[in-house]
């Protein structure tokens, strides 16, 4: 069974479309997290959160009206959203600020939302979730989870540096940057709060991302070493085309998984799932238009011959073990 | 069957068995109540908190006060030195909790102080300024490790309250950057305040004789506006339990007669009026030291202070040695939990929380409902696709694809690895990107078997050309998964320890199994001509 059948789409041709598109979304999404900023959790951005589970169904309205009424402060500042199944009759509450860091007081908001919620009329409830954190635990996370993203992207460049040219490499982090760049505009769109799971996601999609590319970018060097006369550019076209079918299937079966998850994850694994969906779809899209069309811009488009300058055999990486080429050497022999 | 084919086969069949053994059949044995040796089921794959419930808590261990009380020995020791040698001019004060200052010495007597501080030389650096002032640096060293130490002590301290509170399998662990933090994660107890105002409580017992008081002003009990040396002033409570309480101060001695390190036991007991209090019994050293206090002081009353407070001042009647009675307006769990807390000692600094979150049981339930049913409806649309799409090979890629879930259920087993909501979410997406080493080889088949290739060499080129392929996805996968590792904490660590494991044993099941899978099919016919993919 084939899903395409010798496809032989021209991808380069598209490939200032493509950019146009990223840009487009980038650029929006950048645009969206300026003027509203990203939404974050509670981990990162401390805070006070309550799951409470109700005796009898209570709506959002009822809660907020009795927070409006006795918590103090108001309730303009506290967040109300029914939490996972209506069957379940819960309500999460999120609240900015925490009790005092100092002493046992951290609980002092999650007690005064509780006292405010028991003075109103929405029924008896309890506590069936807690998280409080603190203002210095969300600044240490966010600048180690900044850190830990750019040292994934250096780690995998760098690898890449060494299993193939550096203009690989660079292909395949911008690709990856794109992506990143493409899931937080996608996070921004639909408001998805950046929680620790959120970040997990994105770090997992870099990894993924590079998959697909990784896999192209064999196939051109493996396309370079047999087709010398053609122009980098043809060289690109066909490996993306010969690995399509592979390309789409294997974005099939983790947008598969992922799709699962978004769906029958329940409400702590939404965010997570929203971002690998996201993830996948614009990896496998950079893979295709952007990562090889960036190695094209970086070598220029001519013959390969010409582009490398030096005996073709240095467009294998030097570090390329033998290993890998015989095989081939026996396969044309046969 | 050719030699080296049987050995895969051994090899592969032993693998199933040992992960199996160690991954798949606790959790099996646990569900149907099948007895098994506990060697075994010791290595069940555990379930994290967000799945058990329980309690998850972040605490800083304030090190600077264990450098202020450094501080204030090191002083105290100072004056008591000139005092002997009386330069009673000389004042000391101490500006923050690693400096302290002496001024007013007299340049006669310069010579007299210089050997007398020499007391104090062994911790602290000292530089003389102008008009005999000095002061005292503590060395760089010295804090260093008092505040490593004033850490550790916090752990084992806070280890030995959640052991007597009756936790099953608690985690207590140093984190964070400056190493000051402290992980307490508490599965199953769902009394959180009792648990929270436990381990944070100070715990410091000291016994003090009262020279005066109780007053209702701190002022009172000055002297020309000052705290006589060698005393301090402690606020108390007035009245016994029910009635409302007032503060009153009481001027101490500053020197503990017995304090809560002479402890060897702590129990809730009643007092004479039945009311809910705590005896001690000291140790032996507690003992002696509090006989010979006792019996010097028969009349006087002796302060009874817990975290700087005055709990009860009864009057010494009589020489006491090593039994005592904390008694005060206790009610009964109050009196249960502060036994428990002088019993375990006292913490060498106070702690603040940063971050709290409770997981209440049905939260965790819930969670692995859900869970379970994303990673089932996922595994049977992966399953199904493969099957559809690659026919008898997709069975080929649906057993090197159970293999993988075995392996990393072992694996995880074995290491002691802890199952978390996104760890579940993990093993899923492990499964679905796993998968994908098996079309990438399956494609290059398909590839090779139209460039007219025999289908055992299609097979072979198949596999080895997307050998260093797969190395590399791999590599860069696991790049991040260590940096997400390095990162995380908990949950998202459970998250990365199954996608770095589910990584390794996908390498090993999508080449060696599955290809030893194709040759075992092929190994019975001699002609082959066609192949199911």
């Amino acid at each position: 069974m084939h899903i395409f059948n010798k496809p032989n789409y021209d991808f380069l041709r598209w490939r200032w479309h493509a950019l146009a598109l990223s840009w487009l979304i980038i650029i929006a999404g950048i645009a969206t997290i300026v003027t509203k900023g990203i939404p974050q959790g509670v981990e990162f951005a401390g805070g006070t959160v309550l799951i409470l589970q109700f005796d009898q169904p209570t709506s959002v309205q009822q809660v907020r009206a009795a927070l409006d009424k006795s918590f103090p402060g108001g309730g303009q500042s506290v967040i109300v959203q029914t939490y996972g199944d209506a069957s379940r009759r819960e309500v999460m509450i999120r609240v900015p600020q925490v009790g005092a860091e100092s002493g046992a007081s951290l609980s002092t908001t999650a007690d005064a939302v509780e006292n405010a919620l028991k003075q109103g009329t929405v029924g008896t409830f309890k506590r069936s979730g807690t998280e409080i954190v603190g203002p210095a635990v969300g600044r240490e996370l966010r600048s180690k989870g900044l850190q830990a993203t750019v040292l994934s992207l250096i780690g995998i460049l760098l690898y890449l540096a060494f299993r193939f040219q550096f203009s690989f490499g660079v292909g395949a982090v911008i690709a990856t940057i794109h992506d990143l760049l493409i899931t937080l505009a996608f996070l921004a769109f639909f408001r998805y709060d950046m929680s620790l799971n959120v970040v997990a996601a994105i770090l997992t999609m870099t990894g993924y991302s590079t998959n697909d590319t990784i896999v192209i970018f064999d196939r051109i060097r493996e396309n370079l070493r047999s087709m010398r006369r053609d122009s980098l550019n043809q060289v690109i076209n066909i490996s993306v085309n010969q690995t399509l079918g592979r390309t789409v299937i294997t974005s099939g079966t983790a947008l598969l998984t992922a799709l699962a998850l978004f769906f029958f994850g329940g409400e702590v694994l939404h965010g997570f799932a929203f971002t690998m969906v996201v993830g996948i779809i614009t990896g496998t899209y950079s893979s295709v238009f952007i990562a090889a069309a960036i190695v094209s811009f970086w070598r220029g488009s001519g013959p390969t011959r010409a582009a490398a300058h030096a005996p073709a055999t240095t467009v294998v990486a030097p570090q390329q073990p033998t290993r890998r080429s015989k095989p081939q050497r026996k396969a044309r022999a046969s | 069957m050719p030699s080296n084919l049987r050995w895969k086969v051994i090899t592969i069949l032993a693998v199933f068995v040992v992960f199996g053994s160690v991954g798949v059949y606790p959790i099996v044995a646990a569900h149907y109540g099948v007895h098994s040796p506990g060697w075994l089921m010791d290595k069940q794959l555990k379930l994290g908190l967000d799945l058990k419930g329980g309690v998850h808590l972040v605490l800083r261990v304030q090190t600077d006060d264990a450098l202020r009380i450094e501080t204030e020995t090191e002083m105290e020791r100072l004056r008591e030195e000139l005092t002997k040698r009386g330069m009673t001019g000389v004042t000391v004060t101490s500006p923050d909790s690693t400096h302290f200052r002496v001024e007013g010495v007299p340049p006669a007597q310069d010579a007299a102080f210089r050997q007398a501080a020499i007391e104090v030389q062994a911790n602290f650096d000292r530089s003389a300024g102008t008009n005999g002032t000095y002061t005292f640096t503590m060395k760089p060293n010295i804090v260093v490790n008092l505040r490593d130490d004033s850490v550790v002590q916090a752990r084992q301290t806070i280890e030995r309250r959640v052991n007597e509170l009756g936790v099953t399998e608690p985690d207590i662990a140093q984190q964070g950057e400056g190493g000051d933090e402290i992980l307490v994660q508490l599965p199953g107890v769902t009394d959180v305040e009792r648990a929270k105002e436990i381990i944070r409580s100070t715990g410091l017992l000291e016994l003090k004789i009262v020279e005066q008081g109780p007053s209702p002003t701190a002022e009172a009990l000055q002297q020309n506006g000052q705290v006589p040396a060698g005393m301090e002033i402690v606020p108390g409570a007035t009245g016994t339990a029910g009635e409302a309480a007032g503060t009153v101060y009481y001027l101490v001695r500053k020197a503990a007669a017995v304090t809560g390190r002479d402890l060897r036991n702590a129990r809730p007991s009643l007092d004479e009026n039945n009311q809910a209090a705590v005896s001690f019994t000291l140790n032996s050293e507690g003992g002696r030291k509090f006989g010979k206090v006792t019996s010097e002081n028969i009349g006087r009353q002796l302060a009874i202070i817990l975290d700087g407070r005055v709990q009860s001042a009864p009057r010494i009647d009589s020489r006491i040695t090593t039994d005592g009675r904390i008694t005060g307006s206790f009610t009964q769990e109050e009196v249960q939990n502060l036994s428990l807390i002088l019993r375990s000692g006292a913490l060498p600094a106070s702690l603040t929380y940063l971050q709290e979150r409770t997981i209440g049981p049905s939260l965790g339930a819930d969670s692995i409902r859900s869970g379970v049913l994303a990673s089932v409806v996922g595994l049977l649309l992966v399953v199904s696709f493969m099957l559809v799409y690659y026919r008898l090979s997709g069975v080929n890629a649906v057993v090197a694809l159970i293999f993988n879930l075995i392996i990393l259920l072992g694996l995880m087993a074995y290491i002691g690895a802890v199952m978390t909501l996104p760890g579940i979410a993990g093993f899923v997406l492990t499964m679905g990107i796993g998968v994908d080493s098996n079309v990438l080889i399956f494609e290059r088949i398909k590839e090779e078997l139209e460039a007219q290739r025999g289908v055992r060499a299609a097979i072979n080129a198949g596999f080895s050309r997307v050998f260093w392929t797969l190395v590399d996805t791999h590599v860069s996968a696991l790049i991040s998964a260590a940096f997400l590792f390095q990162f995380g904490t908990g949950p998202i660590r459970g998250f990365a320890v199954t996608l770095f494991f589910g990584l390794i044993s996908n390498l090993f099941t999508s080449i060696f199994v599955s290809k030893t899978l194709f040759e075992l099919a092929l190994a019975r016919r001699h002609q082959v001509a066609t192949l199911s993919i």
